[in-house]
């Protein structure tokens, strides 16, 4: 997090607004505060049509710092990937907070919004997806200079930006069905880098990709991470991958936040069972190890965020569930572990 | 150990058409399964993984061009009659899919459709069928199956699906079980509860179960002997402590050290990417990223030959066996 | 990476990354799946043959579109001559020469069908991208209107039309006479837009949800630049197909709007091509094979091979015909 970091490789931040506006040092980039995302969906009961709220997320808080990557885990229904868009508000939060650089970004009118996408940017999960097959890989990188009305030569940047992520600054003309998927992922790297954002949302980034080149997407990240000084918000259901490219990592379950640790800690002493139970069933590649440890299964399958169960929303899988889980939720904070777990009874 | 050999493949070979050129899916691969083992599939895109058993199954589209043998305990599968394959398909030989829901049909009630794939190989009454089909749903771990039975899949959720594919596939008492990416779609926690059941079945069918999967940790959890395959061909194959502990083949050292494991500061990608199997590099296919590679690997293809208990599809293997990852 | 590249053994060439030699764009892709629709190859040609060769009408014709053959007399009489050197199709009721006419009329037909197409196509495209991008209550409203107009008795409407039209006069600087080719493509435009509507707003509905529009978004595109950058582009395969059949469908309509006293009229300056078969029906009891034969074929070509086109680009746009996956 030292100021002379994004200078470092010739790559010339295209924005003033940004330098000037916004310090490095002063305090977390992002802070999101009691956010709260329903939906509302036409559920039916016997004959009429009633309408139901999903609770995609209720009520989750964390800091992000400038430069540093907070990994969020959770398995389907734990509204990661809905927090990820409220972030950058392609999804409008219910309620809550989300500071941005220190702006309020919930309520912001839409012309300021515009100028502060710059800032942060969003990689997607599917590379076949998230690139318009109709446009050339140069113009798909090309697009946030055009629509943020940046300066400059794009064709250039283009190129810069292809050989910054590890592709031939030829390939620009191509298109991308001719691409694989880790290069198409790169691509879409490339294109959330032009407008020289500090924050970057990476939405699974890495899930879609074989395991052999999930390995150099990974590299690239925090290669690039290093050289420009980038905050990552991480998405992720791999743990493994989660645990290695991660300072802070942040579990969640059915919309709420269950445990939040610095990725050491959180892998060698998680607290919530949910956490246990979540590294005790990810596959290890290693037999010898696998063969031997000590599982603990879960029951039954993750419940519908329409209805989530009173009190703590575990306890209908958690192996040490009593009686004051269902009456009282247990608060996200410090029980004695070093850092803040949502359990009544943790350890 | 395992018994007699169930499954076995000879030079099997898929090739589609494509309005772009032939894409070489499978090209050439020999492998037995026997009873009682559950044999791990390992690869990426293009390995042609699941190509091989859907071939040998008939799954794919007319146009797809199968050569060599698929024998199931004697029965030749490749150019089977239809009638051959209708005998075999779901009763002697069942898949398991990835995707549930897909594999599901939305509109008829889950025990309907066990008493239906039951029906379709056995002469017995609806009533014997529908009995049998609950009791499989209760070996599978759905609760209260009798009523379970009468509900449609869309009233499941995604772990339950994949039990209700796994009863209705051993419905039969398959000898050979074929699982195609079970665990992908699903959630972790979800995962371990499938494997599990998976597990379970095995022992107590003896069928031979073969595992298609990308996840290297599912193979290490629940297979017995492990094959990797890389662009339509078989690389390396052994059993799993074996070959986790000393992967012979460039290709299996390249994907255990991408992997991160705990301890591993920078991951080691694999440089390059998977084949265009349209236009595979000549001889070894893996040739263009590997670290070993030398001017025999581009005029001869390498062939799957024992090296020491493991068996690796490499000019170099002797040098490069033994090379320890701990 | 960097390491790669910099590494002289390492092949870094587009072939060890798995790209193949030339550049393959989607639109080249397309017209290769189209090229191999036979029938729809063939048509295209034919088809660009014979309106070149009625654009270039008055050297490809032999005679005016009213000019008689030769003038006619009592004892050489000039109506409804058979096939002859001098009139290669025969000839109508007043003299004139039937293969020239054919010509004449196959190019106001072409000209009406694609006019009619065209415009058709931009007010649907338009009204079904608002409905779909802007949802909500918007969506709805729109979406009744085109249900409202699809209900509209087509039929019905030209008789009202008709005496509506001599009224109210201020009508008719606007859409031209019921007469004119203009009002004929206005009628066709008006109850030809509603099938484009609502397939632009289906392929709007289903592709702003894909992630390269999310994309867009999150870059802080706003909807027009979405609109014309993202989503046409990527309907265009069906819309395209959709404007095909249109024109093929506005030509055989002209006929029968000519039924009903719209459009051309026979005697008036021009002809159509739906004006000369409808002008077959006096023609076949006394034997006029050929003011019948002739016509009715080229109407039935001319649909056939528009209609092959739109087959070949319906397959053109479809990347499933690729081959097995």
């Amino acid at each position: 997090m030292l100021a002379g970091r994004r200078i470092a490789r010739g790559v010339a931040p295209m924005s003033a607004y940004s330098m000037s506006d916004y310090s490095m040092s002063a305090g977390p980039i992002l802070r999101v505060s009691n956010l709260v995302k329903n939906f509302s969906v036409r559920g039916s009961s016997g004959v009429r049509a009633i309408k139901r709220t999903v609770q995609a997320v209720s009520d989750v808080s964390f800091e992000v710092s400038p430069g540093e990557t907070l990994g969020l885990v959770g398995e389907s229904g734990s509204g990661k990937t809905t927090v990820g868009r409220c972030i950058l508000r392609l999804i409008e939060p219910t309620s809550g907070s989300v500071e941005f650089q220190g702006r309020q970004l919930v309520g912001m009118p839409a012309a300021d919004l515009r100028g502060l996408r710059r800032d942060m940017q969003i990689v997607f999960q599917d590379p076949y997806a998230s690139l318009d097959p109709r446009m050339t890989v140069g113009a798909s990188i090309a697009e946030p200079l055009e629509v943020q009305k940046i300066a400059g030569d794009h064709q250039a940047r283009v190129r810069e930006l292809l050989d910054l992520v590890g592709l031939a600054p030829d390939h620009a003309r191509r298109f991308p069905h001719e691409f694989s998927g880790g290069q198409r992922q790169r691509v879409g790297i490339a294109r959330a880098l032009a407008s020289d954002p500090k924050l970057l949302v990476l939405d699974e980034p890495v899930s879609a990709l074989d395991v052999s080149i999930q390995a150099g997407v990974v590299n690239l990240l925090e290669d690039l991470q290093d050289r420009l000084g980038l905050a990552f918000v991480f998405i992720a259901h791999d743990l493994s991958v989660v645990r290695h490219i991660s300072d802070t990592v942040a579990v969640m379950y059915l919309g709420k936040l269950v445990e939040v640790a610095d990725a050491e800690t959180l892998y060698e002493r998680a607290a919530h069972p949910y956490t246990q139970a979540l590294l005790s069933a990810v596959p290890v590649p290693d037999p010898a190890i696998e063969r031997t440890r000590r599982r603990i299964m879960l029951e039954g399958d993750v419940p519908s965020p329409i209805d989530p169960p009173s009190g703590c929303r575990f306890r209908t899988r958690c192996p040490r569930a009593e009686a004051r889980c269902a009456e009282e939720e247990p608060a996200l904070v410090d029980r004695g572990q070093g850092h803040p777990v949502a359990c009544h009874f943790p350890g | 150990m395992s018994g007699e050999v169930v499954l076995s493949l000879r030079d099997f070979r898929v090739t589609f058409p494509t309005l772009f050129g032939d894409v070489q899916a499978v090209r050439g691969v020999d492998l037995d399964v026997r009873a009682g083992e559950i044999l791990g599939v390992v690869g990426e895109s293009g390995s042609g993984k699941s190509v091989t058993f859907l071939g040998l199954m008939g799954l794919l589209p007319k146009s797809a061009r199968i050569e060599g043998s698929a024998t199931v305990r004697g029965t030749e599968l490749v150019g089977a009659s239809s009638k051959i394959m209708r005998e075999v398909r779901g009763k002697r030989v069942a898949m398991i899919f990835q995707d549930p829901l897909s594999a599901l049909n939305p509109t008829h009630r889950i025990g309907n459709q066990i008493v239906e794939m039951i029906r379709a190989h056995h002469k017995v009454s609806t009533k014997a069928a529908m009995s049998r089909a609950i009791e499989l749903l209760g070996q599978v771990g759905i609760p209260q199956p009798t009523d379970r039975a009468r509900q449609y899949p869309h009233e499941f959720s995604g772990g339950m699906r994949q039990r209700v594919m796994i009863a209705m596939a051993i419905a039969n008492e398959p000898e050979v079980l074929i699982a195609d990416e079970p665990t992908t779609a699903l959630d972790v926690t979800v995962q371990a509860q499938i494997l599990e059941i998976l597990q379970r079945i095995q022992s107590e069918s003896q069928a031979a179960v073969v595992l298609i999967t990308h996840d290297l940790g599912v193979v290490a959890r629940v297979a017995d002997r492990v094959q990797g395959m890389y662009a339509g061909r078989v690389v390396e194959r052994g059993n799993v402590d074996a070959l986790y502990a000393h992967p012979t083949h460039p290709y299996t050292q390249g994907l255990l050290q991408s992997l991160p494991t705990v301890g591993r500061d920078r991951l080691q990608p694999i440089p390059g990417s998977p084949p265009n199997m349209m236009d595979p590099p000549s001889g070894c296919a893996f040739r263009v990223r590997c670290p070993h590679a030398v001017e025999r690997c581009a005029e001869e293809m390498p062939v799957l030959r024992p090296i020491g208990d493991q068996e690796a599809a490499c000019w170099r293997a002797d040098e490069l066996r033994g090379v320890s990852l701990r | 990476m960097d390491a790669d590249r910099n590494d002289p053994s390492v092949d870094t060439t587009d072939a060890s990354v798995g790209l193949a030699s030339q550049s393959l764009s989607p639109t080249r892709m397309a017209i290769r799946r189209f090229v191999k629709h036979r029938a729809a190859l063939v048509s295209l040609i034919v088809l660009g043959l014979m309106v070149l060769f009625v654009v270039l009408a008055p050297l490809t014709a032999r005679y005016g579109v009213n000019e008689a053959v030769f003038k006619t007399s009592p004892e050489n009489p000039n109506q409804f001559l058979s096939p002859r050197s001098i009139a290669w199709l025969g000839t109508d009721d007043i003299g004139r020469d039937l293969y020239s006419r054919l010509i004449y009329g196959l190019r106001i037909s072409i000209f009406i069908g694609l006019a009619s197409a065209i415009f058709g196509t931009i007010l649907g495209v338009t009204i079904g991208a608002i409905a779909g991008l802007r949802g909500g209550w918007l969506d709805d409203v729109l979406m009744r209107v085109t249900d409202l107009f699809l209900a509209f008795p087509f039929l019905v409407t030209l008789l009202v039309l008709r005496s509506v039209m001599s009224s109210v006069s201020w009508l008719e600087p606007i859409v031209g006479k019921p007469t004119s080719i203009r009002f004929v493509i206005v009628l066709f435009v008006l109850f030809g837009w509603m099938g484009v509507a609502r397939l632009m707003r289906s392929q709007v509905l289903a592709l702003k949800e894909r992630e390269f529009v999310e994309a867009a978004r999150a870059l802080g595109a706003g909807p027009v630049r979405i609109v014309l950058r993202h989503l046409l582009p990527n309907s265009a395969g069906p819309i395209l197909v959709a404007l095909t059949f249109s024109v093929s469908s506005s030509i055989i309509g002209e006929a029968t709007l000519g039924f009903f006293g719209y459009g051309p009229q026979p005697g008036a300056g021009s002809t159509s091509l739906g004006k000369l078969v409808g002008g077959a029906k006096g023609a076949l009891l006394p034997g006029y094979w050929w003011l019948v034969v002739f016509p009715c074929v080229l109407l039935v070509l001319v649909t056939l091979f528009v209609n092959f086109i739109g087959d070949g680009l319906r397959d053109a746009t479809d990347p499933k015909l690729d081959g097995a996956r």
